[in-house]
């Protein structure tokens, strides 16, 4: 094993600089997600806990295993994206451990607008059984929704990727082996009550949780029938009457109890084939990390003073050093897992490009997972370049990274721009998991290249008509388009739309590829085939 | 020497004999009860016999059945330790019927200390000083004035016949004779149907101390120097040392030569004890002599060097006195603290159950444990509460001290209450430790015996808390999958913090704290207070600095139940979960025994209606009458158990069929 040895100097200006910007984009981001934990707000949160539910936050902490970690899911999804305020969308997830399992955790909050769907609630709902199906988790959907935001129907209800593929999910999740667990903690109307219907074993808290196709006053609408909520779908009825729902609980902490004693029934182990090694932190602070990255895209700096402070020991076998340089890839531990690591030294060219897709084949002969640290402008353009056929040899790295069928994570710590994305395992290919660092930023090119290709092609007509255009003009034309790249290329505006998995603290990442490395071998690592590679 | 021997005994002192036995190369016989199947000394023993059931009546008093076990187990002799059959005269006798060596006195000896008036007789002919007074039959007024004068005062009026303080005077000066006579008669007549009086010497700071004495068959007689046993509770002696304080060379020779005279006078063979009254003025005298090993003989073997078993056996065996008196030296100093399970905190009452956790200063030429117990065993209600005697030397009595409190500090146990903290209280106690001893001392310094707990209730909680989560984290079972950072219990949250909550019990207030851990330590809120603690468990210990102050305390975790032991002193708390369904369960009402007892009386009979509230059984258990009372109302269906038999904590007693809801 070789020990990666920092050049940084922590007392430098540059890297003074570089950590206060960074500490405050942090700093936001804590910021942000304190809010978003309050939830609906005290108002909403005091109305819920008047009734004797826990807020739904509490409930997760209830129903992971005493002092456990919990990786929260897209944290800020719909920030800033509706017109009102939906924090975290209305649904809390993530994955923690359950009677020692590791567990996609999909809650409701009800402090929310009733807990009901907006179109981002369905999307991180999706995605996180997405994720549960990719990485083998049992679910357990800690239900209490009002069901679908019926001013926004159109966008929840009729698509393929709406309300209706949770059901969808459940059922082919449930076939495939992956134990499906409902706890019915409030509301469960509609379309909502095929949650527990369709759920391998379903928990209901007497008094509080109901379970029914149309609510009493749509009952009384139809047929004229009054009747209570509780003797509608409450607990009585589902556990000693109808059956759909399989335990009886007297509270919100009893029903999470009787979840745990499900989940340890389930019979689960993780089917892990890796040679483990004990953990050992790595030999440099990962709080250093913000003094080396900053926030300017524009500063370099050599990867390997990252890798350095997310492996284990810092210990790192690069594969080859000397050969396509502005890749850098690699064998090291996370947490003990072994991983390859793939990460963005400089532009791709041609030797990185195809340095890259052998190191992954490597890799998935070897069945070890993958992690890409993503820091890409794109791929080398110019004349000389297309003449060496980079889009063949980058298209041996995409194909090599889409094909991959060991477990892939995504860690976007810096640019992320244009096919460069691509072959770095953007979300498009699936990585079982993606995330992004504050100081990150996406897409389909840069601001200012993405301004000057629009103004060429606008100067060309301009001087084709005969027309003049100054450079204030041009400036002025330009200005709106770096704005417009700039605040959608933003983490939170990406991860408000679950473009990723959240918006994570560097300090964090090492932990963070852990507890991802670590769901995703819940699943038995397969043999990967690869395309057809263009020589 | 012998090859083979029974100890007919149990406990710590069949543990000791059977060590010294085997060091000398003579193999063991043990007995036992059906109590004891699992006990220390069978286990030690080259092999052991059941005498019968628990109670000794049944088993180790049984001396034909020991008897018969010596010859048909071909032991030599029979070692009878203290207490059973070690001054059975009659047993002393079967032995020596039987062909059988008894390590002890001959039977004449035993017999003629038995009684206590006919010892002293035998001793003021042999020229022991005994204290001064009358025991005549003459109870004319004036005779018994003279008498006074004679004796000095202050001086005590007792009942011939009396007891339990009836009857009793002390007599400041003849001024207060006649009076005082008068109403001690009155009382003695009304109590005892006898008026008669005697007289005695009041001693008012007299100390217990006693004289190693030992003889062999040849007419040799030593003297291994004293034991002062002054710190005692209702006659029963708590904490032990050797030599005595204070005691001058001359008295030591004094009463150890008095005490061979003693011995010698009733032809005594073995080790035996002459035990003096000694007053603030030097001045000794005889109060009786026991004809056996003492349970507080180590402090001897400490400052002597000796083994006073390997003595014994020697005697036994015929041989001469290892040593003579001119060769026995004393050096340094060594106190006995006899650990019980007992509650101080009510009156000493026994305790009895599991010694679920049991650790023992670790053992040197400091430090001895003599104990016949192991973790797990049970402290039952059929046999002396003892569990062990912690026994110490070092140069001096400072020393000494020093060593006692802190090898008590060493010593923790869960399960049984014991008198540790007593003990530790007492050892560390400004009096004991200024030698201001007489056989008065616990009840004149009651109120520092007593001391209020030292480490502070949230400090008690801050380091549960610690213990409660670190024993949490080294017990995370092992899966496929050992390393996930899943598996660290540290609260991880993305971008955020979470603090989380722990409900502790203590004193049956329940305790709220919140516990936010950071890198390498925790922060613990515990209301307004907060702290910050950096701690580590080792096994049992845990070592924490709260608020920069470093702590190190063991713990005993079982069922969520905690005790922390802090320098000699215990800390009690719970980790309360809630708990669900319990109201499915509690719809028949079984009632159990509250803890190990017998059954003292049974009120009702299958069949019978009862109320709720109504008692149901009574039960004794700790000198305590416990009622059992019926949950609700309802019908008895079954009762498992009759007056007399003893029950076990939990043990179901009765079978209650409660109403129905709908009935009711």
């Amino acid at each position: 094993m070789t020990t990666l040895h920092s050049k940084i100097n922590p007392r430098a200006d540059e890297f003074r600089a570089n950590h206060d910007a960074m500490a405050t984009a942090v700093a936001d981001l804590r910021d942000k997600v304190a809010q978003v934990e309050q939830g609906g707000g005290p108002k909403y949160q005091e109305r819920h806990l008047a009734r004797g539910k826990l807020l739904p936050r509490d409930r997760i902490n209830a129903l992971i295993d005493e002092g456990s970690p919990f990786l929260e899911l897209s944290q800020l999804a719909a920030h800033d994206v509706y017109d009102e305020s939906v924090p975290a969308a209305g649904i809390i997830t993530g994955i923690g451990r359950v009677s020692g399992v590791e567990c996609m955790i999909v809650a409701n909050d009800a402090t929310v607008k009733g807990g009901t769907y907006y179109p981002l609630t369905a999307k991180k709902h999706l995605r996180a059984q997405e994720i549960a199906e990719q990485n083998r988790l049992p679910c357990i959907y800690l239900v209490d929704s009002g069901g679908a935001n019926l001013p926004r129907q159109d966008e929840v209800f009729p698509d393929r990727d709406h309300f209706g593929r949770i059901f969808f999910n459940q059922a082919r999740m449930s076939a495939a082996g992956i134990a499906q667990i409902a706890v019915v903690l409030g509301l469960c109307t509609a379309g909502g009550a095929y949650v527990p219907a369709m759920a391998d074993e379903s928990i209901i808290v007497r008094n509080q949780g109901t379970i029914f196709l149309a609510g009493p006053p749509l009952v009384k609408a139809a047929t004229g029938e009054v009747v209570s909520a509780e003797d509608l779908g409450g607990a009585d009825v589902h556990c000693k009457t109808s059956g759909v729902a399989d335990h009886y609980a007297e509270n919100d902490q009893h029903a999470l109890q009787i979840a745990r004693d499900c989940v340890r029934n389930l019979n689960h182990s993780k089917p892990i084939t890796l040679n483990l090694r004990k953990p050992a932190a790595p030999l440099y602070s990962p709080e250093e990390l913000y003094g080396i990255v900053g926030t300017d895209l524009r500063k370099p700096y050599d990867v390997r003073e990252v890798i350095a402070r997310i492996v284990d020991g810092s210990e790192f076998d690069e594969f080859k050093k000397y050969y396509g340089t502005s890749l850098v890839t690699g064998f090291a531990h996370v947490h003990g897992y072994p991983v390859g690591i793939v990460a963005n030294n400089g532009i791709l060219f041609g030797e990185s490009a195809q340095k890259g897709a052998h190191f992954i084949e490597l890799c998935c002969q070897r069945r070890i997972p993958l992690l890409f640290l993503q820091n890409i402008t794109g791929f080398m353009v110019g004349r000389k370049y297309e003449a060496e056929g980079i889009a063949k040899h980058g298209a041996k790295m995409v194909t090599a990274v889409a094909c991959a069928n060991v477990p892939k994570l995504t860690v976007l710590i810096g640019g992320s721009f244009g096919a460069g994305n691509y072959g770095m395992c953007g979300r498009a290919y699936s990585p079982n998991f993606l995330w992004m660092w504050p100081n990150a930023r996406i897409s389909v090119m840069g601001g200012e290249q993405a301004a000057g290709v629009l103004a060429t092609v606008k100067r060309d007509g301009l001087e084709r008509a005969g027309e003049e255009w100054s450079a204030e003009e041009e400036l002025a034309f330009k200005k709106p388009i770096i704005e417009t790249y700039e605040q959608q290329g933003h983490p939170y505006y990406a991860s408000a739309r679950l473009w990723d998995d959240g918006v994570i603290d560097p300090a964090q990442t090492r932990d963070v590829i852990g507890m991802g490395l670590s769901a995703a071998l819940n699943k038995p690592i397969g043999e990967t085939r690869f395309g057809v590679f263009r020589m | 020497m012998f090859n083979k021997i029974l100890i007919a005994n149990r406990g710590e002192i069949a543990c000791r004999v059977i060590q010294t036995a085997h060091r000398l190369g003579i193999r063991c016989v043990a007995v036992y009860s059906e109590a004891d199947r699992h006990a220390r000394h069978v286990a030690m023993a080259d092999e052991a016999f059941l005498l019968g059931p628990a109670p000794s009546s049944e088993s180790y008093l049984r001396a034909d059945r020991v008897i018969e076990v010596a010859k048909s187990s071909g032991a030599q002799a029979i070692h009878p330790g203290y207490g059973f059959l070690s001054e059975n005269t009659e047993f002393a006798r079967a032995c020596e019927t039987n062909d059988i060596v008894f390590i002890g006195p001959p039977a004449s000896a035993i017999a003629s200390m038995g009684s206590k008036s006919a010892a002293k007789a035998i001793m003021q002919d042999a020229g022991v000083p005994l204290v001064p007074g009358y025991h005549g039959e003459d109870q004319s007024p004036d005779l018994l004035r003279a008498e006074a004068e004679k004796c000095g005062f202050p001086l005590l009026l007792k009942a011939v016949a009396g007891g339990g303080g009836k009857g009793m005077r002390v007599v400041e000066s003849m001024r207060e004779f006649d009076e005082a006579l008068a109403a001690a008669q009155r009382e003695a007549k009304n109590a005892f149907g006898n008026p008669d009086m005697l007289i005695e010497k009041y001693l008012t700071q007299p100390r217990h101390v006693e004289i190693q004495v030992f003889c062999d068959a040849h007419g040799n007689g030593v003297y291994l120097a004293e034991r002062d046993c002054s710190v005692q509770r209702r006659h029963q002696k708590v904490l032990e040392e050797a030599p005595a304080p204070g005691l001058s060379q001359e008295t030591r020779r004094a009463m150890g030569e008095a005490a061979v005279r003693a011995a010698q006078a009733i032809d005594y063979v073995g080790a035996g004890t002459v035990e003096f009254l000694y007053d603030v003025d030097g001045s000794f005298y005889f109060m009786e002599m026991n004809t056996r090993l003492q349970v507080e003989h180590p402090v001897t073997e400490m400052i002597t060097g000796q083994d006073l078993v390997e003595w014994q056996l020697r005697v036994a065996n015929g041989e001469p006195l290892p040593l003579q008196q001119d060769q026995i030296q004393l050096r340094g100093h060594a106190l006995e603290a006899r650990i019980y399970a007992e509650d101080p905190d009510h009156d000493f009452l026994p305790a009895t159950g599991t010694l679920r956790y049991l650790r023992t200063p670790d053992e040197n030429s400091h430090v001895r444990v003599d104990t016949g117990v192991t973790e797990g065993d049970e402290v039952s209600i059929h046999y002396d509460p003892m569990i062990a005697k912690l026994i110490v030397w070092d140069d001096t009595r400072e020393r000494a001290i020093n060593r006692m409190v802190q090898a008590l500090e060493e010593y923790r146990i869960n399960g049984v209450k014991t008198n540790i903290r007593f003990l530790h209280a007492l050892a560390d106690s400004a009096p004991f430790r200024n030698e201001a001893l007489d056989t008065g001392f616990i009840g004149k310094h009651e109120d520092l015996l007593f001391p209020p707990a030292q480490l502070d209730e949230n400090l008690g909680l801050v380091l549960s808390a610690c213990f409660f989560l670190l024993r949490s984290k080294a017990e995370q079972t092992l899966t496929a999958d050992p390393f996930s950072p899943f598996a660290r219990q540290n609260s991880w949250r993305l971008n955020s913090h979470y603090a989380r909550p722990m409900q502790l019990l203590a004193d049956d207030v329940e305790h709220s704290l919140r516990i936010l851990e950071q890198d390498n330590h925790f922060q613990i809120d515990i209301g307004e207070c907060s702290y910050e603690v950096r701690a580590a468990l080792d096994g049992d210990r845990l070592q924490a600095t709260v608020n920069g102050h470093r702590f190190t305390v063991c713990g005993d975790l079982h069922e969520d139940q905690l005790v922390l032991f802090h320098r000699g002193e215990t800390f009690h708390c719970a980790l309360h979960r809630e708990q669900f369904g319990l109201e499915e369960q509690s719809g028949e009402g079984g009632l159990q025994a509250p803890m190990n007892g017998s059954v003292v009386a049974v009120l009702v009979s299958p069949g019978d209606r009862v109320e709720a509230g109504q008692t149901l059984v009574i039960m004794e258990a700790m000198k305590m009458e416990h009622a059992i009372k019926a949950s609700g109302n309802g019908s008895v269906s079954e009762v498992f158990f009759g007056e007399g038999d003893l029950v076990s904590e939990g043990a179901e007693l009765i079978s209650l069929e409660l109403d129905s809801e709908e009935a009711a």
